[in-house]
């Protein structure tokens, strides 16, 4: 293997192929047919269930064999079978935890090339190359699990292009980052791409990230066919409006986003800061936090959450965003001050939150996870949201009552008997939600709600949080999304990065 | 707050980890022949007098090793309170019998555990897992699949740390932690447990789209040197099974287990 035939842009290829999971009775994509020229920018959309993620698996070779599905038609990467062609390609995912595969920064990028069977004089250079080219100044035995989301996907990235393959995939790279990564992310991209003239391959819902580096949109339908292909503006503009119902964020999607009008009862309860009449649902004095007892993230913070108001909480990675969330939402035990809650929100439950049962908690605060499936309990979409009610023992009729408008109203009907770790990003999002409001508790803690959600689920939360607000309930939402606090926001939070970090904290 | 934690710059972190295991087999095995304390005893002194020389003292005292010092006098107290009774009876009650022979057999078991397992424990903290992968695949020839498959599962069990923690606090959101602690507990621990399968294959996938399991023969970034500092440690354990042994027998109380 010279290094010249694996630079070399790769061409893409797909005659009438077709990918049918083992497990499923329709296929996932089915008569696929698209030619990628070596050297093409190709930014890959559609709506969730399109089949994105299966056509890049299938061009990185790693859909499985025969026992994990059936494939017909043909997958051709420089017309080799792309599942032959590994090394050719290179594929990065979604989560950046989970695709690192070593402990230290050098061998994680090394770990290709090993198994390439690269011989090792060569090996150091390809790393410290690739590291440049991503960005990436660390010192070689760095941690892994020390670096921020950001550095982890440029470290995917790197691992991948020191491998030199001639087309880079990407299944949607920088959904799961803070504004900061994705920003790091997409330009160690285009720098590659750049610098290689790889073939690119990428699926993301936020067009206007990934404009600049794209020459060509390829849009999929619903059931896998193409049914919009040619240069990025002309089919962005022709297509604008069957994208935007499929949940694609085009270019001034997320500036028209505009606070609602707001109702004057909102108003009064949080005018200039003046306190309302009524006192804050919960009210913290020399709050100090910590995720693990005995080592504080932060100290000395003072907070207040009105009635019918959302306060965002927002800061850089590691500033304790969500300790600070899941202390106010009684699940966390402060390391010092105080937190109170009104007396209306505790409503006889004794004590600061963080005493109060676990039952209690439904219907007083409801939290939602950054990451729904550390939320899941049961085996069906309508036992998951029965939970709750039926841990505040309610009767059958009633719990009823509370599920099922719930189920129509976040268009999880159709998908009341399936399993929730089965669904979409996006339909996870949505039944985490649901399951907290079905208990109807006066305070909601959100941890990034809108992370890596495509423009339809995002419309939604915002809708469903700005109704719920306007019911009376208080919302904390911790956040790196502007476009959600200029929404929603009736006062923000802002943590800076901490004083005096310890090593503990991601950077 | 992973397992998979890099420790550098203990003493004798970068040696072979294979030859620090190797070190461990000849005590071991010795100290399995015989039931005495005098073997025990020295091998105990020996390895304290050794570790502290390469500078592994404040390690050796640390609250890491501190399973040893807890499961030997347990192990110590079972054999006296249960051990073949002989000599003097102490102490009798039903099948626990308290007498002179199961009290040398106590002492000696307790010291033959701290012998035994000190080591071990002392040179497993030196010990960095991914250097570990290195010596078993290089060193050992253990298949690349195998061991890496078991590098990047101890990675993962760093994660599942805190994956249980968020969980503790997700369930006591969702209403469901008032429950009893072993049924929550063991709902907890299916809930981890299918987070963790799921990790688990995206992990396989990104692996195997770097080639993983491709044929052809892998390279190895690392070299796992196997040179003389390796033999010397290797040599340090046999004289320490060799002191042992040879102090038992002149104190004549060298007995083995069958005999």
């Amino acid at each position: 293997m010279s290094g010249d035939r694996l630079q070399r842009p790769a061409r893409i290829d797909a005659q009438g192929w077709a990918w049918r999971h083992g497990s499923r009775a329709r296929p996932a994509v089915e008569g696929l047919d698209l030619v990628i020229e070596p050297g093409e920018r190709v930014l890959l959309l559609g709506p969730s269930g399109s089949g994105k993620s299966t056509i890049l698996h299938g061009l990185a070779g790693v859909l499985g064999d025969d026992e994990e599905g059936e494939a017909t038609g043909r997958l051709l990467i420089d017309g080799a079978d792309a599942s032959a062609a590994r090394g050719r390609t290179g594929l990065v995912l979604q989560d950046p935890d989970a695709q690192l595969v070593m402990a230290r920064v050098a061998d994680d990028v090394a770990f290709g090339l090993e198994n390439l069977g690269v011989p090792r004089p060569e090996i150091g250079p390809r790393v410290r190359a690739a590291l440049a080219a991503v960005g990436l100044d660390l010192a070689p035995d760095r941690s892994t699990a020390a670096l921020s989301g950001g550095q982890r996907q440029r470290l995917a990235l790197a691992g991948v292009i020191a491998m030199r393959p001639g087309v880079l995939l990407l299944d949607e790279p920088t959904a799961n980052l803070d504004p900061e990564g994705v920003l790091e992310v997409r330009d160690a991209v285009a720098r590659v791409v750049r610098e290689t003239g790889a073939t690119l391959v990428v699926v993301e819902h936020r067009v206007p990230i990934w404009l600049p580096v794209v020459d060509r949109v390829v849009v999929l339908g619903r059931d896998g066919g193409v049914i919009a292909d040619g240069p990025a503006d002309v089919v962005l503009q022709r297509r604008a409006s069957e994208l935007r119902a499929a949940g694609v964020w085009l270019p001034g999607d997320e500036a028209a986003v505009m606070p609602a009008a707001v109702t004057p009862a909102a108003v009064t309860s949080r005018a200039d800061g003046v306190p309302a009449a009524e006192p804050a649902l919960l009210r913290a004095r020399g709050l100090a936090v910590a995720r693990v007892p005995g080592r504080p993230v932060r100290t000395d913070l003072d907070v207040d959450l009105h009635e019918a108001s959302l306060l965002a909480v927002t800061g850089p990675n590691g500033a304790g965003k969500s300790t600070l969330a899941l202390t106010m939402a009684g699940l966390l035990r402060p390391e010092g001050g105080s937190l109170e809650a009104s007396a209306r929100l505790a409503d006889g439950a004794a004590g600061e939150p963080w005493r109060w049962k676990s039952r209690q908690l439904l219907t007083r605060i409801g939290t939602v996870f950054q990451n729904p499936e550390h939320q899941f309990l049961a085996g069906s979409v309508r036992a998951e949201l029965e939970v709750g009610p039926r841990a505040l023992r309610l009767r059958p009729a009633e719990i009823r009552d509370r599920v099922e408008p719930l189920l129509e109203a976040l268009r999880l009907a159709p998908l009341a008997g399936a399993n929730p770790f089965t669904l979409s990003g996006g339909e996870k999002r949505r039944l985490s939600v649901a399951t907290a409001l079905a208990t109807r508790p006066r305070v909601l803690v959100l941890d990034e709600p809108t992370f890596g959600q495509d423009a339809v689920t995002w419309r939604e939360l915002v809708r469903l949080m700005r109704e719920l607000r306007d019911t009376g309930a208080g919302i904390i939402a911790v956040t790196h999304d502007d476009a959600f606090v200029r929404a929603l926001a009736d006062a923000r939070f802002a943590l800076g990065h901490p004083v005096g970090a310890s090593s503990e904290i991601r950077v | 707050m992973s397992i998979a934690e890099v420790r550098p710059g203990l003493p004798l972190a970068h040696v072979n980890p294979v030859a620090k295991m190797a070190a461990t087999v000849p005590l071991s095995v010795a100290l399995l022949l015989t039931l005495d304390p005098v073997s025990a005893g020295v091998a105990i002194l020996c390895e304290v007098v050794l570790f502290t020389a390469v500078g592994l003292g404040p390690l050796l005292w640390s609250a890491r090793t501190l399973p040893v010092w807890i499961a030997a006098p347990l192990t110590g107290i079972s054999m006296v309170l249960y051990g073949a009774p002989s000599g003097e009876v102490y102490f009798d009650a039903g099948v626990i019998h308290v007498t002179e022979g199961s009290v040398a057999i106590g002492l000696a078991t307790m010291a033959r555990v701290i012998a035994i397992a000190l080591p071990a424990v002392v040179l497993f903290l030196t010990i960095d897992p991914t250097d570990l992968a290195d010596g078993l695949a290089q060193t050992l020839r253990l298949p690349a699949r195998f061991v890496l498959g078991g590098l990047a599962a101890l990675r993962l069990a760093g994660t599942s740390i805190d994956d249980w923690r968020t969980i503790s606090l997700a369930r006591r959101a969702r209403g469901v932690a008032d429950r009893a602690w072993l049924r929550r507990g063991l709902g907890q621990a299916f809930a981890l447990l299918v987070l963790a399968v799921r990790r688990a294959s995206t992990l396989a996938t990104a692996m195997e789209a770097r080639g993983f399991g491709a044929p052809g023969v892998r390279t190895w970034a690392r070299q796992a040197r196997f040179g003389r500092t390796e033999w010397v440690v290797i040599m340090g354990g046999c004289l320490v099974a060799a002191i042992s042994v040879a102090a038992a027998v002149a104190a004549g109380s060298w007995n083995l287990v069958w005999s």
